[in-house]
């Protein structure tokens, strides 16, 4: 039976396990040189070599290669805590990032503090590396806060829910970075843009791109491509790489095994010295995979099998950096059982700090509507009062 | 004092911006070399360069998106849509970021983004080019929109513009973009964000903004000939809307007209009815009419002039609430 008259999602049903589709496309793009995936330390923990990028991976301390392992344990032990606590009912909702702490991390630990991120709202990992204190991500999930921290304090900008929405900014403020250094204002800064596979399909990810390339503006988009928008499989968002389609748009296009903390890594100072340089933007496609449910509010089992998972399991981010700093000597038990240790404590500070969030008022939410003092707002605010006032008197 | 158009108006008002605060950008399409389809920007783009004066590529969501970004940097970004009915590829921009990211973020950043929207209809065009989406966007909390009638309001309110640290939305009356005027460079118009009374009268209040103004006044000048005494309001903000003083002229006249091009099925003027009963209600001698568009696409030009309010249908409801 032939299928090419099928969507795309039910022609691969009828088409093997998804793992093997999976591994098949892995194998195609090691295959094909245009659709090569920089990798610089494998699944088995050995390193890989590239001119291109080895060099910044090999520029990389004991010390920095050991934090990297940390900043991902503790973001999944954080990520395992959170779901933990929408389990229990203390959040409406969990968008658990396991599995990508890679991809996360290395991007993070790329950009300068002076950088400015525009996360989407999964970047758990890169708000810890960039200093959040990870119990502000939680604000919003647990209904008192649309936001949680301050966006200036760590360069590090609010969650975007809207997809892709995000990408036009960060191209809007690398636009005004551009100004700023023409005017002499400020020394090189680049913008760092996260999305997913789901958003590549968003035409706002569309025009950022178009905006980028049309002004140069020093920008790196970050794609992490973990093969799911909640059920959809990547194979219906993308013919190609998407990494292919920076070439379309008039700039370079890295694809990147997002499991491989390395890569990332190299691939993103890479990408943010191009920017930086004023040599326009970069897209980064980091292959990685969604362990976990897309929120706490799906079930994966419904939509794809436990082989795949398992599949991906077998590229953990953790295990091969670990294999890589046992086999190199960079780190022994104690290092391990430390982190262990501290990931433990993490947890429980968190557990603590969110327990104790206080619900707001709902006359905090009338203060920052506008910034200039609204009559409606003044008017329906004190109305709320009256209202409320009356109850009190009544219950004397 | 000098008489200038409302499109030259803006253009002077934009240059004076433009002079004075080097954060200060126009973005949007075609506004550069061609000064924009209507010529408002005319000659900016030589006078200031393309860093200043950005055309950007034809793409709205990215105009919006990419204000909201310059703005975050520390930028006042202008932003000039085409036509009102092509602001919607920016709606999303509009309405779910731009609006709320002051809010979102606990007052941490302001996005003091301006928009610019030729609207309204008259012009003889074609689909999408004639529209009056206001009230969409009044109904989002976070926006203000305001729309000057008069060269001296559309000189001063795109300046006040880009003072206000909240986003402000301008819907220019573009058929009223040649409408000649005395200007005032030295004496600000009143605060952008309240109505003013343009002419005073005893018997109704008729309330109207943007391109019926000239509308309004030609229909309470015929009135007058009857013997009814009409007072005018130019409504001019229509987030917020000032209802004090909208309160206060039903209270001496007791009756409301609210005349807008915009169909009347939730309308502004629905809201403005409703919020005056609760306010005048004992003062209101009849009921508080609508004169608006038909609950339909705006439209083909042939027949538009029959669709838009004019001062017949003005006059006809002034003598509905003058009959109770």
């Amino acid at each position: 039976m032939s299928t090419a008259h099928l969507p795309r999602t039910e022609a691969e049903q009828l088409s093997g396990n998804p793992a093997q589709r999976v591994e098949a496309r892995h194998q195609q793009g090691a295959e094909d040189a245009s659709r090569e995936v920089l990798q610089l330390l494998a699944p088995d923990g050995g390193r890989r070599q590239n001119s291109t990028f080895s060099p910044f991976a090999e520029a990389l301390s004991s010390a920095q290669l050991r934090q990297f392992y940390r900043d991902m344990a503790l973001a999944r032990r954080f990520d395992q805590e959170a779901t933990a606590l929408q389990r229990q009912g203390e959040l409406a909702m969990w968008v658990p990032m396991v599995g990508q702490e890679a991809a996360q991390v290395g991007s993070g630990r790329a950009s300068r503090p002076e950088d400015y991120l525009f996360p989407t709202y999964r970047e758990h990992a890169v708000a810890m590396t960039r200093g959040v204190n990870p119990s502000q991500l939680l604000g919003l999930f647990r209904g008192v806060s649309h936001g949680g921290w301050d966006p200036r304090q760590n360069n590090f900008h609010l969650y975007t829910l809207v997809l892709a929405a995000q990408t036009l900014h960060a191209v809007g403020y690398a636009m005004g970075v551009q100004r700023d250094r023409a005017a002499g204002l400020t020394e090189s800064p680049a913008v760092l843009a996260y999305f997913g596979d789901g958003s590549s399909s968003e035409g706002d990810v569309h025009e950022s791109m178009v905006f980028a390339a049309s002004f140069q503006a020093p920008v790196v988009f970050f794609c992490q491509n973990n093969r799911w928008a909640i059920s959809v499989p990547f194979s219906v968002q993308s013919r190609v790489p998407l990494a292919q389609r920076a070439a379309g748009y008039g700039f370079p296009g890295l694809r990147v095994d997002g499991n491989d903390v390395l890569a990332v890594y190299a691939a993103s100072q890479w990408a943010l010295e191009h920017a930086r340089s004023g040599a326009g933007p970069v897209l980064i496609e980091a292959e990685t995979y969604r362990l976990g449910a897309h929120t706490t509010a799906d079930d994966p089992s419904k939509y794809r099998g436990s082989d795949e998972e398992e599949q991906w399991r077998l590229r953990d981010p953790l295990l091969r950096l670990e294999t890589l700093l046992r086999a190199e000597g960079h780190a022994d038990d104690a290092f391990f059982d430390d982190l262990g240790q501290e990931g433990d404590q993490l947890a429980s500070d968190v557990r603590r700090e969110v327990l104790a969030m206080v619900n707001p008022d709902l006359r905090a939410s009338f203060a920052n509507v506008y910034a200039q003092q609204h009559p409606l707002i003044a008017e329906e605010l004190a109305w709320l009062e009256e209202y409320e006032a009356g109850f009190v008197t009544e219950g004397e | 004092m000098t008489t200038m158009t409302i499109a030259k108006a803006i253009n002077a008002g934009l240059h004076r911006t433009l002079s004075e605060d080097p954060k200060t950008l126009l973005m949007g399409e075609d506004i550069g070399s061609l000064g924009g389809v209507y010529r408002v920007t005319e000659g900016l783009k030589a006078e200031f360069g393309a860093d200043r004066v950005v055309d950007t590529p034809l793409a709205e969501s990215g105009i919006i998106g990419t204000a909201i970004g310059l703005a975050l940097r520390g930028y006042r970004p202008i932003c000039e849509i085409q036509f009102d009915g092509f602001v919607f590829p920016g709606f999303n921009q509009i309405t779910t970021q731009l609006a709320k990211i002051h809010a979102r973020a606990a007052g941490q950043l302001t996005t003091g983004v301006v928009i610019r929207i030729p609207y309204g209809g008259g012009i003889g065009s074609i689909e999408h080019h004639s529209e009056s989406p206001e009230a969409l966007f009044a109904h989002t909390a976070g926006l203000r929109i305001i729309t000057p009638s008069n060269p001296h309001d559309a000189y001063w309110m795109t300046q006040q513009a880009v003072q206000c640290p909240d986003p402000v939305i301008i819907f220019e009356p573009k058929k009223r973009y040649w409408l000649k005027g005395e200007v005032d460079t030295e004496q600000p118009a009143a605060d952008p964000f309240t109505a003013q009374v343009l002419r005073e009268g005893q018997d109704a209040t008729l309330l109207a903004y943007g391109p019926l103004l000239p509308v309004a006044l030609a229909a309470a000048n015929a009135a007058e000939q009857d013997g009814r005494s009409v007072e005018v309001i130019d409504l001019r903000s229509l987030s917020p809307i000032d209802f004090d003083t909208i309160t206060e002229s039903v209270r001496k006249t007791g009756r409301l007209l609210i005349a807008h091009e915009a169909p009347t099925f939730g309308g502004l003027g629905g809201e403005i009815a409703a919020r005056i009963s609760e306010r005048a209600f004992y003062s209101l001698h009849s009921p508080v009419i609508r004169i608006g568009g038909f609950h339909m696409p705006y439209p083909v030009a042939k027949v538009e002039e029959q669709y838009l309010p004019d001062i017949d249908r003005i006059l006809e409801a002034l003598d509905r609430a003058l009959a109770y």
